[in-house]
């Protein structure tokens, strides 16, 4: 029982696990690198991270690079935490 | 059934955390032909100060310099060949050759090697140049270690033989030339080939 419990629903989905998994081994990244690295839509991507960051999992910087309008994103301290303890709960699941 | 999936989300999550933060495109062609360009320059190298009359190399101006700029143009071609080959290879895999993982590479690789490069010239200026290939192999290696993080292809076995051969060279500064060429020429070869053959010809 207790090993479903460690298993985080926000994460249950293909692109919130890709999304964590690119910001774990970078100190941030931008909205066109997800975009390109997961390939998917603007508008998935976007719901991904929205979804993510209310679970405050991650931090979402707006600013401008000269003229053009630059999101970037990363982890937050909890993100980090609970990202490991899910993917301990599925190596768990996996040996069992 | 549910096993498969999860088995499958982790192999997942390793690619995109490789991909995300190592630059893969580098070509194990350019390592062996600036092997190549090593082995001519320092052939190069040895004939011009084999004709100079002279058994062994002084800073008196002319054989000197002309080995310095042949330094300079094997480090300048080599440098043009890996971009151009990673550049196509890059276009082939159809990734971006310019994108964090590169810079970040690029950056940490430039780091220790730009350090050792000035020390080598400050000290080459007070006329003290007998630990010169021990320091060129020494610094390449810490280059190659520390850039070794953000790439895939073991270049951190490479930088470590470098490193070790540095050291040998610095206690036998008599055979420098020889631990150079085996350094920078056939170590490149070797590595290069490894790397062509083992990412390359897929």
């Amino acid at each position: 029982m207790s090993i479903i419990t460690n298993i985080n629903k926000v994460f249950d989905h293909r692109i919130r696990l890709g999304i964590m998994s690119i910001l774990m081994v970078n100190e941030y990244a931008d909205f066109n690198t997800l975009k390109e690295l997961l390939g998917v839509t603007d508008g998935n991507l976007a719901n991904h991270t929205k979804s993510l960051e209310q679970a405050q999992y991650i931090i979402i910087e707006k600013q401008f690079i000269g003229r053009k309008p630059n999101t970037r994103y990363s982890t937050t301290k909890l993100g980090k935490a609970e990202f490991k303890k899910h993917i301990n709960a599925l190596e768990k699941l996996i040996n069992k | 059934m549910e096993e498969n999936n999860y088995l499958k989300d982790i192999s997942e999550i390793k690619d995109l955390m490789n991909k995300s933060s190592r630059f893969i495109s580098l070509s194990g062609l350019s390592g062996i032909l600036a092997g190549i360009y090593a082995l001519i320059g320092a052939a190069v190298a040895y004939w011009l100060v084999a004709n100079s009359g002279r058994q062994y190399l002084i800073l008196d101006g002319k054989i000197f310099r002309l080995v310095l700029l042949d330094l300079f143009l094997i480090a300048f071609i080599s440098i043009v060949t890996a971009i151009y080959l990673t550049t196509k290879k890059a276009k082939k895999n159809n990734v971006k050759v310019w994108d964090a993982s590169s810079r970040r590479l690029i950056l940490n690789f430039l780091i220790p090697l730009v350090a050792g490069g000035l020390y080598i010239l400050i000290i080459l200026g007070q006329q003290k140049y007998g630990q010169t290939a021990a320091l060129m192999l020494i610094f390449y290696g810490l280059a190659l270690i520390n850039a070794s993080k953000y790439s895939i292809g073991k270049i951190r076995y490479l930088g470590y033989i470098e490193i070790v051969l540095g050291l040998i060279c610095a206690m036998f500064p008599g055979y420098g030339f020889w631990l150079w060429v085996f350094g920078f020429g056939v170590l490149h070869i070797v590595y290069g080939a490894l790397m062509y053959f083992k990412y390359d010809m897929k």
